[in-house]
């Protein structure tokens, strides 16, 4: 990269005065060392998860020795594996969930909030407040209220649903609390975004004749383009790489499956089972790449 | 940001669809602070209080829970814990971050648009995904005793701070460049005119011009980091190093959880995120929004 930052420093388009021997140093220096780190911790394990991913490897010995499976791993993975599908669903349900219902009610807290004004300081700060907390601590929390023999919503209801526990609903449980966070969050973004329409469009559209709510789908809501492709990445990879919640309660068991888990439980389990634990990172790794890249896109845009 | 409002402090009439918002908002605000609420008025009762006589009861307020729950939780090392990986690992962040938004808006090369691309790019993958190598590449990668006490980057702080570090930087990079792209390239050329080095513009004039988004970004991070589960969790191994959030498992028991001790120890944990969002509130609001919409 030092050859190249030259090479382009001389035929730059711009003209540019010529940097001394000790600039071009620091300026190496400063973009290679946290290059390297980067490259190290991210995407070199990026990189390799793939690889190892179609090898048997037994995580010990050297890994020239480990054998090339193909794709067994996949294979063993959609035919054999229990958890495979139930994490995959659970997955899915989890997005819908923060998709459908939990994005939607960011978004009218947040155009309620903006429409009022005034008076709101206090109702903003409090549905922000969860952003704040950890994940795990969500966990804790909601158990408080979820938990069987001493938890407020069976207290309430008069009674003993173990909301943590049970598989057909524990799930949905462990939706409430992500909501709880996510919803502040997409009220957050949207109230940036909001603040940042044109008033002379919303003007312009209701001297058209438009009512409020016409006004906010045709107008407004387009036109905050940007903040609603944030938003969708950020809900779609929130809920693929869903797990500090799910760990808390149960270690992402019984009902509580999902891909994050299960890929841990592979390689920091009782077993090392690389090659196969790598298979299912891969297939979140290949998810993720398809919204980081339209993010990078949309984020990225002025730059182009 | 409240330009945009020209009309705020002009007086409105309280129409019916202006009661409705506010009681519906008063309504959902209400709903939302229940469960933190309610962890607190928990953590201050006693156990056996609210055992016989059920939480809808009034009475049995103590604060031995939060004193159970601090020594018998450990919470002095653990919080302890949370600042050895804190610290570092902002302050490393924040100056990589810099210092690469540094170079790539200070010149405009053919590259810039790749790096920033993957800088930006790193923050959002999952981090399970890239558990497998880096977990086998901290077990082998071998460092003195007097560094890490296990002798491999697995179970060290080091490790652990270099992971948040490697996962933070991108997203840093990404708000600081454009921020820094927004400043007047002027100040550079008459800093050149007085020989100001790169590393002089850096330190002296760009650094002290972002201090903005450097606090806004600051706050964000401790918060992110002081929050960091997944990679305290797998890859420290002994329970004694665990930072504070990944250590309230130790509060609940394997067959019988006392859930105001739980409580006690949530709040504590929460405290030092809360304390910071209502101290820093508009850092942490601006640092969000700056790097999801562009300012």
């Amino acid at each position: 990269m030092t050859a190249q930052t030259k090479a382009t420093t001389v035929t730059g388009r711009h003209r540019k005065p010529r940097m001394s021997t000790r600039d071009r140093v620091t300026v190496a220096l400063m973009i290679l060392i946290p290059t390297a780190v980067v490259a190290l911790l991210v995407w070199l394990p990026a990189i390799a998860t793939v690889v190892l991913s179609f090898f048997d490897w037994d995580g010990f010995g050297p890994f020239t020795e480990a054998k090339f499976v193909g794709t067994k791993w996949y294979v063993d993975a959609a035919t054999i594996y229990p958890a495979f599908w139930p994490a995959v669903r659970n997955n899915v349900v989890w997005l819908v969930v923060l998709f459908f219902i939990a994005t939607p009610l960011g978004l009218l807290f947040a155009v309620l909030l903006d429409r009022e004004v005034s008076h709101t300081k206090f109702y903003q700060t409090s549905l922000y407040l969860p952003v704040v907390l950890s994940m795990a601590l969500i966990g804790f929390i909601w158990q408080l209220m979820f938990s069987r023999d001493q938890g407020l919503i069976n207290a309430l209801l008069g009674t003993s649903i173990d909301w943590y526990g049970d598989p057909s609903i524990n799930l949905y449980s462990a939706l409430i609390a992500t909501s709880w966070r996510h919803v502040g969050y997409v009220m957050l973004l949207y109230l940036a975004g909001l603040k940042g329409v044109d008033l002379a469009l919303k003007e312009a559209a209701r001297i058209d004749g438009a009512s409020e709510v016409q006004t906010f789908f045709h107008v407004v809501f387009p036109v905050m383009f940007p903040v609603n492709v944030v938003v969708l990445v950020i809900t779609f990879i929130d809920s693929l790489r869903a797990f500090d919640l799910v760990w808390v309660i149960n270690r992402g068991r019984n009902g509580l499956e999902l891909l994050a888990t299960e890929v841990t439980r592979n390689i920091v389990g009782e077993a090392q089972r690389i090659g196969f634990g790598s298979a299912l990172a891969t297939i979140m790794l290949v998810m993720s790449t398809a919204f980081i890249v339209i993010y990078l896109r949309i984020v990225m845009k002025e730059d182009r | 940001m409240s330009t945009a409002h020209p009309v705020a402090t002009e007086r409105r009439p309280w129409t019916k669809g202006r009661i409705a918002t506010h009681v519906f908002l008063a309504l959902m605000t209400f709903l939302w602070l229940v469960p933190l609420v309610y962890a607190v008025l928990a953590s201050l009762r006693d156990y056996q209080y609210t055992a016989k006589f059920g939480y809808l009861s009034f009475g049995g307020f103590t604060i031995d829970n939060y004193i159970t729950a601090w020594t018998e939780g450990d919470f002095a090392r653990k919080f302890l814990n949370s600042a050895i990986i804190t610290i570092p690992a902002v302050t490393l962040t924040l100056f990589f971050a810099s210092m690469v938004a540094f170079v790539l808006a200070r010149f405009n090369w053919k590259f810039n648009i790749v790096m920033l691309g993957a800088f930006t790019a790193g923050n959002l993958l999952p981090p399970q995904a890239l558990l497998i190598p880096v977990f086998k590449m901290f077990q082998n990668f071998e460092v003195p005793f007097w560094f890490s006490e296990s002798g491999t980057l697995l179970n060290s702080y080091w490790g652990l701070i270099a992971v948040n570090v490697g996962f933070q930087v991108g997203f840093c990079t990404f708000v600081l460049s454009n921020y820094m792209k927004a400043l007047p390239k002027e100040i550079y050329e008459s800093a050149m005119v007085d020989g100001a080095s790169i590393w002089q513009q850096y330190w002296k004039l760009t650094l002290p011009l972002c201090r903005p988004s450097l606090a806004a970004l600051a706050t964000l991070q401790i918060t992110w980091i002081y929050n960091e589960f997944f990679w305290a969790t797998v890859l420290l191994q002994n329970g004694d190093m665990f930072p504070i959030t990944s250590s309230l498992t130790n509060l609940s028991g394997a067959f019988f959880t006392d859930n105001n001790l739980v409580a006690a120890g949530a709040v504590m944990v929460a405290l030092p995120t809360v304390i910071i969002y209502f101290a820093l509130q508009k850092h942490f609001v601006s640092g969000l929004t700056l790097g999801a919409t562009k300012g």
